[in-house]
């Protein structure tokens, strides 16, 4: 008879409120930032690790005990947390930032300040779609003292669930890693190619209704959360110009010259 | 931690997905917008207003219809038939139980969240939509409402779960003249006999429970009518399956009744609805207008959403025809035109959910729609020219499928008389 496992681990999934992908993308009229008064949705980074987490859990019923999912940002960022109670999540927490604060997102230090909690396993997207920092993943691991397995595309916890074995992207390929508990991971795109995050079905968002969505500040978790930048101006890319073709690379130095490249 | 508090469950959120707490709205707000969602949060909402699990309801809907209904539409046009795969997924994704309790393994939503995902799916595949609808606005309310304790038990989790069910009610020589039916049930001990042929069913080829209206006793007229719970294997027969102009994916069947043996337990209702059939079909039809209606505007959104896209991107004359001042024009009053029509929808599903009278406004919904979807598609396909004319775009099977929204559940003329009748009543 198999000993019982003590040890379930506690998953925390941070989620993020973005403009959804599909939206034009449009610099607003004071070039202070982007047009925000269009469809948002949760970054699809973060949807596949919502996604990996839940199917963890289907994969290993008794490894896991919870999957926690949290968000920072403004009131409207908890229908970001219902989307991921909806599609498994076992919980939320919204730590709530004011309103109109839109511009001056939550950077990835703060947010990685933020989210240290009991837990086993982050997983997290590996970034944002509106700023494409990647940085809060790892950022979490050094503040933390964690290991790291970022940009992954397969996630299988031992049998002892005291690792995990990442499989992640990398420039040459692909590599396998072996990362002790706790841990944070970041997933990558191609996880969807091995089936997409799943839809909310409507049971599913019937029963998201009752989980429970606690709320904390920023002020509450001793982090303060003020921009370390400034954003000075947004402005869409000059129009692209047509350009010509050259015979040779005489030519094309001389012309880089008129240009003043050279 | 000091200061924690917990979000309430189901809070009505507003059309750009806030949800604002009082002390929030003072210090980030000015006092009109401070004055206009309290209002709001009294229960004085424009028809824009959802509930967090219909918004994301209709999400879910619109992202898997795109992804998994999407693909197969063209095929399953072509060859005139449903994808099972596509009525599996609709199973899995909740949406075959949408208002059955869960106790039955339902989602226990809405009927507003039925209209929506019936909305949602039209403007992928009008089809698919309507298999979702009947399925769900006639079968399983039928079940819900009219049933036994013990058919409500046996049928609505088969109902939710994976069995397509069918509403019987026309025939060769009698569809607006419904109660002129003459399908018959004779009792024989502890079985009834059907005998007689069903014409214009939806979902009979893939459906494995039958609604059928058939009289027990002819000599009674529309009050020998009686409602049967008919599964496939008591002998129904598919005796021909119609090649139609639209919905074509949509199986539409010519049913036969050969000696039909139906147990008495199967009379729907049991025995005190005997003879009670013709006012499940009335009232039950009344709602079902209401999903039509949710086929059409979504039908006819689809088709813009299509063509318009498609516009703004051909150029012609050195720029985007959809800027042209003579198109701008057009799209606004189709636009125009299918705003009022999913308004008149919302508000009669508000007002069946509020328990007020619906039968003028779901009439209304329903003929005003099926005009708007028709006039819309055609629009479609001028707008995206001779891309529109060919079959590959798409664009063109919204305006074949928009034509069945002037026929079925109650032709125009039907709808008219009705709301005509309102009129009358209120004028002479």
């Amino acid at each position: 008879m198999r000993p019982t496992l003590v040890n379930q681990l506690r998953i925390l999934v941070p989620v993020k409120r973005c403009v959804d992908y599909a939206v034009k993308i449009r610099v607003n009229p004071q070039q202070t930032g982007i047009d925000t008064t269009v469809k948002h949705s949760m970054n699809p980074f973060d949807e596949i690790a919502v996604e990996e987490a839940v199917r963890l859990r289907e994969r290993n019923k008794a490894s896991i005990q919870s999957i926690q999912v949290v968000t920072i940002g403004p009131p409207k960022s908890s229908e970001t947390l219902r989307t991921a109670l909806a599609m498994g999540a076992d919980s939320a927490i919204h730590v709530e930032t004011a309103e109109g604060a839109e511009q001056q997102m939550p950077e990835p230090l703060g947010v990685a300040k933020a989210l240290r909690a009991a837990v086993d396993l982050v997983i997290m997207g590996k970034q944002a779609i509106d700023d494409d920092a990647c940085q809060t993943g790892q950022v979490l691991a050094g503040l933390l003292g964690w290991g790291q397995a970022t940009f992954a595309s397969r996630v299988v916890v031992s049998e002892d669930e005291k690792s995990v074995s990442v499989l992640r992207e990398v420039d040459g390929g692909a590599e396998e890693i072996r990362v002790r508990l706790p841990a944070i991971i970041t997933t990558d795109l191609r996880y969807v190619f091995f089936s997409k995050p799943r839809y909310a079905s409507l049971p599913n968002i019937m029963k998201a209704k009752k989980k429970p969505i606690e709320k904390l500040t920023p002020q509450e978790l001793s982090v303060d959360l003020t921009p370390s930048f400034q954003v000075l101006k947004v402005a869409e890319p000059p129009v692209r110009k047509g350009g010509s073709k050259v015979a040779n690379v005489d030519e094309l130095v001389s012309k880089l010259k008129e240009a003043g490249f050279a | 931690m000091p200061g924690r508090n917990m979000q309430e469950p189901g809070k009505r959120s507003h059309n750009d997905g806030s949800v604002k707490t009082a002390p929030q709205l003072c210090s980030t707000t000015s006092k009109a917008t401070v004055l206009s969602v309290l209002r709001a949060s009294a229960g004085v909402n424009s028809l824009h207003t959802f509930t967090d699990e219909e918004e994301l309801l209709r999400d879910s809907v619109r992202r898997f219809a795109n992804d998994v209904i999407g693909p197969r539409v063209r095929d399953m046009d072509e060859n005139e038939n449903m994808d099972p795969a596509v009525i599996k997924a609709l199973f899995e994704q909740g949406l075959m139980g949408i208002e059955t309790s869960a106790d039955h393994g339902g989602s226990e939503s809405s009927f507003t969240s039925a209209i929506i995902a019936i909305e949602e799916l039209a403007k992928v595949d009008p089809s698919v939509s309507v298999l979702c609808d009947v399925h769900n606005t006639l079968v399983n309310t039928v079940f819900r409402t009219y049933a036994t304790e013990a058919q409500k038990d046996q049928y609505l989790p088969q109902l939710s779960d994976s069995r397509l069910g069918s509403f019987c009610l026309s025939e060769a020589a009698s569809g607006s003249d419904a109660f002129a039916l003459q399908t018959r049930a004779e009792l024989k001990g502890d079985h009834y006999v059907l005998n007689g042929s069903k014409m214009w069913i939806t979902n009979s080829y893939e459906a494995s429970i039958f609604l059928v209206f058939a009289t027990v006793d002819a000599s009674k007229g529309y009050k020998g009518i009686t409602c049967f719970i008919v599964e496939k294997d008591m002998g129904v027969q598919i005796a021909k399956k119609e090649q139609k102009l639209g919905i074509r994916a949509s199986s539409t069947c010519t049913l036969n009744f050969d000696d039909v043996k139906v147990p008495i337990e199967n009379v729907l209702g049991g025995p005190e609805a005997i003879g009670k059939g013709y006012k499940v079909a009335i009232e039950i039809l009344n709602e079902g207008r209401i999903g039509i209606a949710a086929q059409m505007i979504g039908l006819a959104q689809g088709a813009f959403d299509k063509s318009v896209a498609y516009a703004f991107q051909r150029k012609q004359f050195g720029k985007a025809i959809g800027e042209f001042q003579g198109m701008g024009f057009q799209f606004a009053e189709v636009a125009t035109e299918i705003e009022a029509a999913k308004l008149l929808t919302y508000n009669a599903a508000r007002r069946k959910e509020e328990g007020r009278s619906f039968t003028k406004e779901a009439a209304m919904a329903k003929y005003y729609s099926s005009v708007v979807a028709q006039k819309a598609a055609g629009s479609a396909i001028e707008w995206a020219g001779g891309v529109g004319f060919t079959r590959e775009s798409g664009i063109e099977k919204y305006w074949r499928d928009s034509k069945i929204g002037a026929i079925y559940e109650g032709t125009s003329n039907i709808q008219l008389n009705t709301i005509a009748k309102f009129i009358q009543k209120e004028y002479s």
